[in-house]
């Protein structure tokens, strides 16, 4: 069985360095990548009745915006290097929402970059990347 | 109508010219000028929609609204069989989010819809509501409050089903819901005569909920807030006690920079504070409870016994329990319609799920909120020679007693929960105007220019003339939304029927059932 690689992108210039390993790794082993990104939501916010009336829109062109302007150019990339390669957005934790993608997707390691996109939270919160460590059922492999 | 509309202007221009001539002596008598303006106008609307109907057996009145309310809150109890008891545990695991899809992530969940209803509903409601009914109809009114939050479990429970039912997406891919549409919709479905019924039904609700943004959901607020700030500077000796329409203009320019300038950031960070507050206010009313906690058994005793009658309120036990039924219209909004509005937005496939989490709305702040004030104002025993105190300032007085600083934060609540209702409520407002004249930036600028000056006519005016026209506008949105809510009992009984026959079976996906699919 080929090895399964998902990648967690967040628009940041070290997830560039993530996807360069995720691209090294697939080709060395022959592998298969799933490219990710996490909109960082959570169901117990407080918001405005007007900004829940057009929730389900902004969901949508979130998703889609993720997609059109992360994940389809990289991914061709990695098309282009003749691997194979899925890509997926959700809204959720992030750490959580990748373990998640991990398991449906059934991979065989997760690879994301250290720093997260907003610096202050990761150092005060921990970041996405120490979080993953602690709970991913496989292993992860941390690119600084 | 006319005259209402040149009363507005002759406002506008008082208004205007008041902060022209901040400086002059004649200012001081300005906030007498808007009352004397207004009031006219407010008193004439609450003598028409709170006529009073004499309750057999006594001399008691009670407005026949109020009546219209808590009968079809006893109707509703009765016909979904206690859904107000039987439904909690379930609901409490809906907010929880045993049921969420995660498929849907990003979505509005049940938890989202109940803060976005609640935050426009707690605030000066309970906190001040209670004061009033505990002042005007002694401890005893508040048994009825509780009461009539619990069987207005039941009207919310039917309105948010409703307004998740027949909600409709928008050309611009928003999601509207609410009285509006299941009145129009939802009697459509049953026969050319209800539709036009439904159809009448919906254009005066729109009608009155725009008076009733205008009313209780502005003026109410406006004037409340400004009593708290009146009553923490100093009292009567303050340099504001003279000057509501200058509290009032303030107050209307942070409305104006959310409304007409959309800055959305302050709205989000209000959405955000007010439920801290939520619970700072709850956290302090049981700390105040805490320490006096031997009184309490006394306290409900003389809640109970009063009940039944005492001698300062008109009509024994009817005229405590009309005034009490009262205040809990006004303040968990059950059977008004609103809250629909609010809840409408949810991501479900299952209409009933979001009634069922909409119980907790009266419960939270009708029943929680409200037992808490009452016991500290009750306990502080400030109401019984309360010097002519009434509404927030009573409450805060009641806190003062235990807490020496708490009236500085609870006038900081007061405005940030008065602010959050004005919010909610502009937007309830605005959808019902939009409804009746259309959706354009005329019209919708017309509304909340409006909107901003009845900000500034609440602030300028006493409590009573505020607190008529506030309840009356509030209130009369129950006569179109129940109405037609009658004709659609048998729709809901079926989906909750439907829908509780699959809970009780266990077939309803559990939010891991959901997952494991998903991954299969």
């Amino acid at each position: 069985m080929s090895e399964k690689f998902l990648v967690g992108l967040d628009g940041s210039e070290c997830c560039q360095r993530a996807v360069a390993a995720a691209l090294h790794q697939a080709q060395a082993s022959r592998g298969s990548v799933v490219l990710s990104y996490v909109i960082p939501w959570s169901p117990f916010t407080f918001s405005t009745a007007e900004e829940n009336a057009l929730r389900h829109k902004r969901r949508e062109e979130e998703l889609a915006r993720a997609a059109e302007q992360l994940l389809i150019p990289e991914q061709r990339r990695f098309e282009a290097a003749g691997i194979d390669c899925e890509v997926v957005a959700r809204h959720g934790h992030p750490a959580k929402t990748l373990v998640q993608l991990a398991r449906e997707y059934e991979v065989n390691m997760i690879i994301v970059g250290v720093i997260g996109d907003t610096p202050l939270k990761s150092r005060f919160l921990g970041g996405t990347a120490s979080t993953l460590i602690q709970i991913s059922p496989c292993p992860v492999l941390v690119v600084p | 109508m006319p005259t209402f509309f040149r009363s507005l202007l002759t406002l506008m221009a008082l208004a205007l010219s008041g902060t022209a001539a901040a400086d002059q002596p004649l200012t001081s008598g300005l906030d007498e000028r808007i009352e004397a303006l207004i009031a006219p106008g407010t008193d004439w609307v609450e003598k028409v929609i709170l006529f009073r109907v004499p309750l057999p057996g006594s001399d008691a009145q009670m407005a026949f609204v109020v009546l219209w309310l808590i009968i079809a809150a006893f109707i509703f109890t009765f016909y979904f069989r206690f859904i107000n008891l039987r439904g909690l545990a379930h609901g409490f695991r809906l907010i929880r989010g045993d049921y969420n899809d995660p498929r849907a992530a990003g979505e509005v969940t049940h938890f989202q819809a109940l803060a976005t209803a609640l935050s426009g509903t707690v605030g000066l409601g309970n906190i001040a509501g209670v004061a009033i009914a505990v002042s005007v109809g002694g401890p005893g009114a508040v048994v009825w409050m509780m009461l009539a939050g619990f069987l207005g479990m039941s009207s919310k429970f039917v309105e948010c089903t409703l307004g998740v039912k027949y909600r409709s997406v928008n050309p611009d891919g928003s999601i509207s819901g609410g009285p509006m549409w299941y009145l129009s919709r939802g009697l459509a479905e049953r026969g050319p005569a209800l539709a036009t019924l439904g159809k009448v039904c919906a254009v005066v609700f729109a009608i009155f909920c725009v008076g009733g943004s205008f009313g209780g959901a502005n003026m109410f607020q406006s004037n409340q807030s400004f009593q708290q700030i009146v009553g923490v500077t100093g009292g009567a000796e303050s340099w504001f006690a003279d000057k509501g329409w200058l509290f009032g203009l303030i107050m209307a320019f942070f409305v104006a920079l959310v409304i007409i300038g959309g800055i959305r950031s302050i709205a989000r960070v209000t959405s955000k504070i007010v439920p801290l507050m939520g619970m700072i206010y709850i956290t302090a009313g049981l700390v105040v409870i805490g320490a006096h906690i031997d009184q309490v058994p006394a306290a409900f005793a003389l809640m109970l016994s009063s009940a039944f009658g005492v001698s300062s309120v008109a009509g024994g036990m009817l005229g405590v329990l009309a005034i009490g039924f009262q205040r809990a219209a006004f303040s968990s909004e059950a059977g008004i319609g609103s809250a629909a509005i609010a809840h409408s937005a949810v991501q479900t496939n299952e209409p009933v799920s979001e009634g069922v989490v909409a119980l907790y709305e009266p419960f939270v702040d009708t029943i929680i909120v409200c037992t808490i004030t009452a016991l500290v104002i009750i306990i502080s025993g400030v109401y019984v020679d309360g010097n002519g105190m009434s509404g927030v300032e009573l409450t805060s007085e009641a806190f003062e007693s235990a807490i020496s600083w708490f009236p500085y934060v609870l006038a900081v609540a007061v405005i940030l929960f008065a602010y959050s209702t004005m919010l909610a409520w502009s937007y309830y407002g605005l959808k019902s105007w939009t409804y009746l004249f259309g959706e354009s930036r005329s019209a919708e600028y017309t509304y909340k220019t409006l909107f901003l000056l009845f900000v500034v006519a609440g602030a300028s005016m006493q409590l009573g003339a505020v607190i008529g026209f506030s309840d009356a506008m509030i209130l009369a949105m129950a006569f179109p939304n129940l109405l037609g809510i009658y004709f659609l009992l048998p729709t809901v009984r079926r989906e909750l029927d439907r829908y509780w026959a699959k809970v009780q079976a266990g077939t309803l996906p559990t939010w891991r059932e959901n997952l494991r699919r998903q991954r299969s």
